[in-house]
């Protein structure tokens, strides 16, 4: 099968690599026939995640058809369904207690011991996302094993086309647990840092959940007037002073809650985030976390700070004070996807919730390494991609 | 190549963890209990009461004591989670587990239970006739709530004697320390779910297939 493979920072391929195959009795296989980049796929295409080896199948937002069941699936051949980037088995303490990216059987034994010492404990495995998190193989391919397809896939109905529901894979369901974790009350002023993907479902979920404002910051036109398009109001970071217009459009009181949708490669040209950068290039594991130092000084006594955002290692200077001494509440971690499928699935069934503003561009699978370059480059513009393996090649957009 | 070599030696020493034989086996299970000022376990502590190497581990399954104290009081299904132990037969009272060694060989160590309380723990120490000794003893007790099961495997033992004894002790270092903890680990797994967890893309590509392999 064609399967976009990583073999360094920057250098992406699409390969022709064996087709997967049923090892155990609960795996499926799904042939893809829709899978989207991801923001957080850049830090792998940017070299900044460890544990990725030159040849891995990247992708982890995928949907397709089942075409293979193992004897204990509860799939059926022929069903369409969406996959969650998050692998869980189900039967552990964590699954039961519905946080399923804390399971503790997906990522292989033998695999688990590079996050145990990074972090105290090992992390559940994800879908095509280095070898930290079990090295399995992803969905930006032809084919998929799909590992516990009794727990995970959530089947959809035929007359909700991919585009309104392959983002039940990720990025709805983490914009959606990042409103969540901001514990948004009806008269909430809400800010959130980054108009990407994530960052804009966590505006419409907040808006959903009832927020009286929600505030974006990013620098990006074209993303801002996306936000602003969802019903927030915007800052753009480099022509206005942040901390100064979050007090003044919060009546002088801070934001009640702050979602950090922007993560690891902040961008920003504080002295220590360019040194931030320096270590990050050098492999120091260090986090340049410009946008969630912003976010602490800049939410109210007593509100609430939900990091969405991926990062990966430490970070220095951070503002341990202020979290302290304005007694916040944090909240992050990998989304719990299997959580929130079946109710958002109902929610985009019945309009609550559009995704498909979000895809700005559709191409061949074949084309997915230009689909790297040009999200990473030209993000003002290329808001999400979708790549599909039954597209046509050339394609033109 | 280099890697399978590696991987190969790094097995083999893995099994014998769960095989090597302790000296004192008089002060294993008394120092099992007694521990130091404070209420950890005496595997944690940061200095060893004795020169045994001793590893202990617990991980909690959320299955019922009794079934897994089934599981693994019928020897044959250790082989199943334990990686580099080929077979465990009966013989007589005894068991014999037969454990990979570089080179397509192995290496034999022959156990007798030596505690075993129904539901709660069973503890195995290797006789004369093995070609190394051992001790171990696994317990089972009830988690809090509906949590199932803390199930706490410990073990010790010193390098065998001998050449073979020597290049071990240096070629493996703590493997048999990671070894026993990702044996716990893939025992909860299939307890758990009934399946091992791999991220193998074809069945030739599991690791009990490479071993498979680089046996044959």
């Amino acid at each position: 099968m064609r399967a976009l493979t990583w073999h360094g920072t920057h250098d992406v391929r699409v390969d022709t690599v064996d087709d997967p195959e049923i090892i155990n009795s609960r795996d499926a296989i799904i042939e893809v026939t829709s899978t989207a980049i991801c923001g957080s796929d850049l830090h792998l295409y940017d070299g900044v995640i460890p544990g990725v080896l030159p040849g891995d199948v990247l992708g982890h937002e995928f949907m397709g058809r089942v075409v293979e069941t193992g004897s204990d699936s509860t799939l059926k051949k022929g069903q369409r369904v969406v996959v969650p980037f998050t692998i869980s088995c189900g039967g552990c303490f964590h699954c039961q207690i519905q946080q399923f990216s804390a399971c503790e059987n997906s990522n292989p034994a033998e695999k688990q011991d590079m996050s145990a010492k990074l972090y105290g404990h090992s992390m559940a495995a994800l879908f095509g996302y280095s070898h930290m998190t079990g090295g399995y193989s992803g969905g930006q391919a032809e084919y998929v094993r799909v590992p516990y397809s009794d727990v995970g896939p959530i089947v959809v109905p035929d007359h909700l086309d991919d585009d309104k529901v392959l983002f039940l894979s990720d990025i709805l369901p983490t914009g959606w647990m990042a409103a969540e974790n901001a514990e948004i009350q009806p008269d909430d002023t809400v800010a959130i840092w980054g108009c990407g993907p994530v960052g804009l479902f966590a505006i419409q979920s907040a808006i959903v959940m009832g927020a009286s404002k929600v505030i974006a910051i990013d620098h990006y036109p074209n993303r801002l007037a996306l936000a602003k398009q969802l019903g927030a109001e915007v800052i753009d970071f480099r022509k206005t002073n942040v901390r100064e217009a979050l007090m003044e459009m919060s009546g002088g009181i801070g934001v009640d809650a702050v979602i950090d949708a922007v993560g690891m490669e902040s961008h920003g040209f504080a002295v220590d985030n360019i040194v931030d950068v320096v270590k990050q290039k050098v492999g120091m594991g260090a986090d340049r976390a410009s946008a969630l130092k912003q976010a602490i000084l800049a939410v109210r006594p007593g509100g609430r700070v939900s990091i969405p955002g991926v990062y990966g290692g430490m970070t220095d200077k951070f503002p341990l004070g202020a979290l302290m001494e304005k007694g916040l509440h944090i909240r992050s971690g990998q989304t719990h996807v299997q959580r929130y499928t079946k109710d958002l699935l109902e929610k985009i069934e019945d309009g609550t919730l559009d995704t498909t503003f979000l895809i700005s561009h559709r191409l061949p699978l074949e084309d997915a390494a230009r689909g790297y370059e040009c999200f990473r480059t030209e993000q003002d513009s290329w808001t999400k991609v979708v790549l599909k393996p039954g597209m046509d090649t050339p394609a033109t957009n | 190549m280099t890697n399978d070599k590696q991987l190969g030696l790094a097995g083999t020493v893995a099994g014998l963890g769960l095989a090597i034989g302790g000296l004192a086996f008089g002060a294993f299970l008394s120092q099992r209990r007694k521990g130091g000022d404070d209420d950890a376990p005496f595997y944690t502590r940061k200095s060893p009461d004795s020169d045994n190497a001793v590893l202990g581990r617990t991980v909690t399954i959320r299955k019922p004591r009794a079934e897994l104290y089934a599981f693994w009081r019928d020897f044959g299904n250790l082989p199943r989670f334990m990686e580099n132990v080929e077979t465990i037969r009966k013989e007589g009272d005894h068991r014999v587990w037969v454990i990979k060694a570089p080179a397509g060989q192995t290496v034999e160590i022959k156990t007798e239970v030596c505690e075993d309380v129904e539901g709660k723990s069973i503890a195995w120490r290797s006789v004369e006739g093995s070609d190394i000794e051992t001790r171990g003893s696994v317990e089972f007790a009830d988690a809090p709530g509906d949590r199932g099961t803390r199930v706490s495997l410990v073990m010790s033992y010193n390098p065998p004697a001998g050449n073979l004894g020597r290049t071990i002790a240096k070629l493996f270092q703590r493997e048999p320390e990671v070894q026993a903890r990702h044996d716990l680990k893939r025992f909860k797994g299939l307890m758990e779910t009934g399946e091992i967890a791999t991220s193998a893309h074809r069945k030739e590509n599991t690791r009990a297939a490479k071993q498979q392999e680089k046996e044959t």
